[in-house]
């Protein structure tokens, strides 16, 4: 029996209108969505997957326009709806939920306002009852204090609550259809695992279909039914999630999961592997298979023949890839090695923190921080928004001035010394890398004006040609063709962007680099790249890396040693392997398995936390975390300090729970024994 | 490319500006000075109309401003009646008296129309040009201070700025000109006076927002001077705004002095001036026959704004399309 589908895409074909003619965006795409399905659409930026959405939404703008091909909703055309109907199905049977919550929201309205709205608007519902339903939505989304959210404007809640007002407002509608844009990217790790907790349940409770659209394989698994792999506009595999992650039959699947830090990856034996080349440019397509110049499997004159079809693989129920050669690739076989890496050795010891104390007013943005980071070692300072750790970056690089404590590089006091009156030698002896490859260079002058600035600034170099020869050196060492020093910024990807920066931290070989979330806005397989080329220069400079990050995955390929952060104190600190592993600290624990894992060989333990990351102008009294805590000590937690408790040498955690409770915690994931 | 655009108008504004302001000092070399101006304008008008083609509003302008100030630098050399010398009085356009031909007609005082607003142009582009430019200068100097340091700094500059920006426009340029007296150099100030702190607004909001990004902080964390993280980091990405804004304010600052002309403030007769033609004409045309006084130098001057801001139009589509 088969039930009619809810959303077919049939064929569909988006164009956007540029100078130069149209771009395609989305080619010849075939969808099809069962009530109470909830399909997932990944692929890298650029790949067209918010653009089947706001299709099916008729959002495009004047720009973009649908080609070819059909949107069937309920089996009617929606591109051949007039406007009456289309405002009946927007934001009635089709709710769409973005990024970012507080553009969804109105910030001059209270949410109960805007809330009450939805039913009074869609079916006419009168006041009282309509406010009655937005209490009882608020309920159904897990929102704590409903009362007083309804009288609160959206500027006044987190991040977190916001997403679920949006959430909330576009279930009041009773719509058949959810389609979700990134929906937790703006948001932190724990705060995401509870909305992508929410969005589970809401397909369990209401029976809402859903197409999210994600960047991140890891959260599309934890979240739906099936799964659409895109790439450069095209659909490249489809197929139940259960299939494609156990076996994916296209080579761009394939190394999308090798390019995901999963668990089992070692940045010594098992490094990742990126995918090789770049994205075609949507004006330059390639013959043939999109994908076939980034390929390993590529069979000239087969691959780039005719364009490739997307068709069911053979026995396999309603698995489908776009690949000639689906049969003949040994999908199972390991995949080729790659040379792995010897152990690094770390030296004496290049940093030294100590009882570092921040305060803005009455905010302690670090309170007590004591850490060090050897010679080639990397040392991850991990947290969610708030915690402190881009405050500690900006002391350590004389931005900001400590209030007590010390920070200590080669025995020269900094905490308290302004960039503006460090001497050369320290300047150059300490980098950075900046988390935004858009903002990172300055949009006005060259690639290769700004590496020789930082030569000739540096100090490292002053006659001309020579700065010349080292900028493009650099290039080479960041493995960017030479003639980029002559390009502009926009003209490079944000990938090259962020290796241009990473050439500009080490142009003055530096002893200790702060990478402040560099991999963060980057694409998943243009990540693995960027921090295998990260890793390689540091083995060979013998830098310390000081690598602050939110994303554990990363942090677990990456670092050698983890500090977790939380409020601007440290939770726990240790080894890579001892912080990954019990005994954790509840926050460490909590964050690990807020993590969304791709690799279907882990599972990995629910553990949420309740509430929100307190305001840092008022921490709680005793423990930081005792408010969100599942393990709270009532009488303990809510009013002393946590003892800092050595459970192993050199792995420290701040918790007032007993050594033997601590012990006694079952690891997050958990290897799936075949 | 761009050095050789800053060449050109450095080739017609120099000349120009050296001409209408020193023009007795040049003694025998004045008639001279503006001839390389010539090809310098059409070559600019090429460039500007290849680059800005996309928009046609962007065309237009261009094509109007350009036109005046070929009309500017071009005057000397063209067969026109001396614009001071009084010949026939009320002569209707098309009119020949004398065995002269008045293709503009002439004024009460017997001057050629047409003579008298191709000169004309000179004195309002000089002035214009240059109050601007100075506004600028010290407008957007302070604006970079003012947003990228911050602090003290920011509160002072806002503050003065805002004392200025709370006198109203024309009484700040009467109370300039009373004091300073009037000539075309109290002008600038005076321009400057009312400009400057509204540019020092726009570049404090664009520098304000420019200073948290990355690139400012990767410049101060390898230890660049605050002037020069100002000048060659912050001021290049900040220009975008500046252009189109700095074509309005070039029409507004030609309203300006031809208004303070008109009022008798600003220059003085008799060289001919838009301001000053409008204002000798106000009385005579308020008969019929004699409105081309009036209609000639008015429509010259709205056309020259007209072009100022279509250009700033023109700009901002083409960098909303990018």
């Amino acid at each position: 029996m088969s039930v009619a589908p809810l959303l077919e895409c049939k064929n569909l074909s988006i164009s956007y209108a540029g100078r130069a003619g149209d771009v395609p965006a989305v080619v010849g795409f075939n969808l099809t969505l069962k009530p109470g399905e909830a399909h997932g659409l990944v692929g890298e930026s650029g790949c067209g997957k918010s653009s089947i959405a706001l299709a099916v939404m008729r959002y495009l703008g004047r720009a973009g326009r649908v080609v070819a091909g059909q949107i069937l909703f309920r089996g009617r055309d929606v591109l051949a709806m007039n406007d009456a109907e289309m405002r009946r199905v927007r934001g009635g049977a089709i709710a769409m939920i973005y990024q970012e919550p507080m553009a969804s929201l109105n910030p001059s309205m209270t949410i109960g306002e805007q809330l009450i709205e939805v039913p009074r608007y869609h079916e006419g519902v009168g006041h009282r009852d309509a406010a009655l339903r937005a209490r009882a939505m608020l309920d159904r989304v897990q929102m704590a204090d409903a009362t007083r959210i309804m009288h609160s404007y959206p500027h006044q809640i987190s991040g977190g609550q916001q997403q679920r007002i949006v959430i909330a407002m576009a279930l009041l509608s009773n719509p058949q259809l959810l389609l979700l844009d990134e929906p937790t990217t703006a948001l932190d790790v724990t705060v995401e695992a509870g909305i992508v907790d929410l969005i589970r349940r809401i397909s369990a409770e209401f029976g809402t279909s859903m197409l999210y659209i994600s960047h991140n394989l890891g959260l599309v698994r934890e979240t739906c039914d099936r799964i659409t792999v895109m790439y450069c506009g095209e659909a490249v595999e489809s197929g139940p999630i259960a299939d494609v992650f156990r076996g994916a039959r296209h080579p761009y699947t394939r190394g999308l999961f090798a390019s995901n830090p999963s668990p089992a990856a070692d940045k010594n034996s098992r490094p990742l592997r990126s995918i090789p080349g770049q994205l075609p440019s949507p004006r330059a397509r390639p013959p043939g298979c999109l994908f076939g110049p980034r390929c390993e499997f590529f069979a000239v004159d087969r691959c780039d023949a005719q364009p490739v079809p997307i068709a069911p693989i053979a026995g396999s129920g309603d698995h489908s890839s776009r690949c000639l050669r689906v049969d003949e690739i040994a999908w199972d076989a390991a995949p080729a090695a790659i040379s792995s890496r010897a152990a690094a050795v770390f030296g004496e010891v290049a940093l030294q923190v100590n009882a570092l104390t921040k305060r803005f007013g009455s905010v302690s943005a670090n309170d007590g921080l004591s850490f060090e980071a050897r010679r080639g070692e990397t040392v991850a300072i991990v947290g969610e928004s708030g915690c402190g750790k881009s405050t500690f970056a900006k002391i350590l690089m004389g931005l900001l001035q400590a209030n007590s404590g010390s920070v200590q590089l080669a025995g020269l006091e900094l905490s308290r010394l302004p960039v503006t009156r460090r001497n050369p030698q320290t300047i150059r002896a300490l980098q950075m890398i900046f988390q935004n490859p858009f903002d990172t260079l300055n949009p006005s002058h060259s690639i290769g004006s700004q590496i020789a600035r930082v030569i000739r600034k540096l100090g490292v170099q002053r006659d001309a040609a020579k700065v010349r020869e080292q900028v493009l050196e650099l290039l080479d060492l960041v493995k960017l063709p030479r003639d980029f020093a002559a390009r502009r910024p926009r003209q490079l990807s944000g990938g090259q962007k962020q290796r241009v920066g990473v050439a500009r931290a080490f142009a003055g070989r530096p002893d200790v680099v702060v990478a402040d979330e560099p991999l963060s806005a980057l694409d998943v397989s243009v990540q693995a790249a960027v921090s295998e080329l990260l890793i390689d220069i540091q083995r060979r400079e013998r830098t310390t890396l000081l690598f602050i990050s939110h994303d554990l995955s990363v942090v677990r390929y990456l670092a050698d040693r983890v500090v977790v952060m939380y409020l601007g104190q440290i939770m726990e600190q240790g080894s890579t392997e001892q912080v990954f592993a019990p005994p954790y600290h509840p926050y460490t624990e909590a964050l690990l398995a807020a993590v969304p894992i791709a690799d279907q060989h882990y599972t990995k333990r629910k553990v949420l936390l309740s509430g929100e990351i307190p305001s840092a102008s008022n921490p709680p009294v005793g423990c930081r975390f005792c408010t969100r805590c599942a393990y709270r000590i009532p009488g303990t937690c809510d009013r002393l300090a946590p003892p800092l408790q050595q459970v192993a040498p050199d792995h420290q955690i701040a918790c007032h729970l007993p050594r033997e409770q601590l012990a006694a915690m079952r690891p997050v994931f958990e290897e799936v024994t075949p | 490319m761009k050095a050789g655009i800053a060449l050109l108008l450095a080739l017609i504004w120099l000349p120009l500006a050296g001409y209408v302001m020193f023009r007795p000092a040049l003694g025998a070399l004045a008639p001279y000075l503006l001839l390389p101006s010539i090809p310098a304008v059409i070559l600019l008008y090429g460039i500007a109309v290849r680059s800005w083609r996309e928009s046609r509003v962007a065309v237009f302008g261009v094509t109007l401003v350009c036109f005046w100030l070929l009309m500017a630098v071009t005057a000397p050399y063209l067969p026109l009646l001396d614009p001071n010398k009084p010949i026939a009085p009320f002569v209707a356009p098309g009119g020949i008296k004398h065995g002269v031909l008045f293709l503009l007609g002439s004024d009460m005082r017997g001057r050629d129309v047409l003579s008298r607003t191709l000169w004309g142009c000179q004195r309002v582009l000089v002035w214009g040009i240059t109050a601007t430019s100075v506004a600028y200068v010290v407008g957007a100097g302070f604006g970079l201070i003012a947003g990228y340091l911050g602090g003290w700094w920011d509160e002072f500059v806002s503050f003065a700025g805002n004392v200025l920006l709370s006198f109203p426009v024309m009484l700040l340029f009467i109370l300039v000109l009373n004091l300073l007296g009037q000539s075309g150099f109290n002008i600038i100030i005076a321009v400057t006076c009312s400009s400057a702190p509204v540019i020092m607004r726009i570049v404090r909001g664009l520098a304000l927002d420019a200073r948290s990004r990355d690139y400012i902080l990767a410049a101060q964390t390898r230890g660049e001077h605050p002037l020069w993280i100002m000048w060659v980091e912050l001021l290049p990405n900040v220009r975008g705004p500046l252009i189109i804004d700095a074509c309005l304010r070039l029409g507004y600052t030609t309203v300006a002095i031809t208004t303070l002309t008109f009022l008798g403030l600003g220059l003085q007769p008799p060289d001919p001036d838009w301001g000053l033609m409008i204002k000798e004409a106000a009385t005579a045309a308020l008969l019929w026959k004699y409105s081309y006084m009036l209609i000639v130098p008015a429509v010259s001057v709205s056309s020259l704004i007209l072009g100022f801001n279509l250009i700033a139009d023109g700009t901002r589509e083409m960098s909303l399309r990018d």
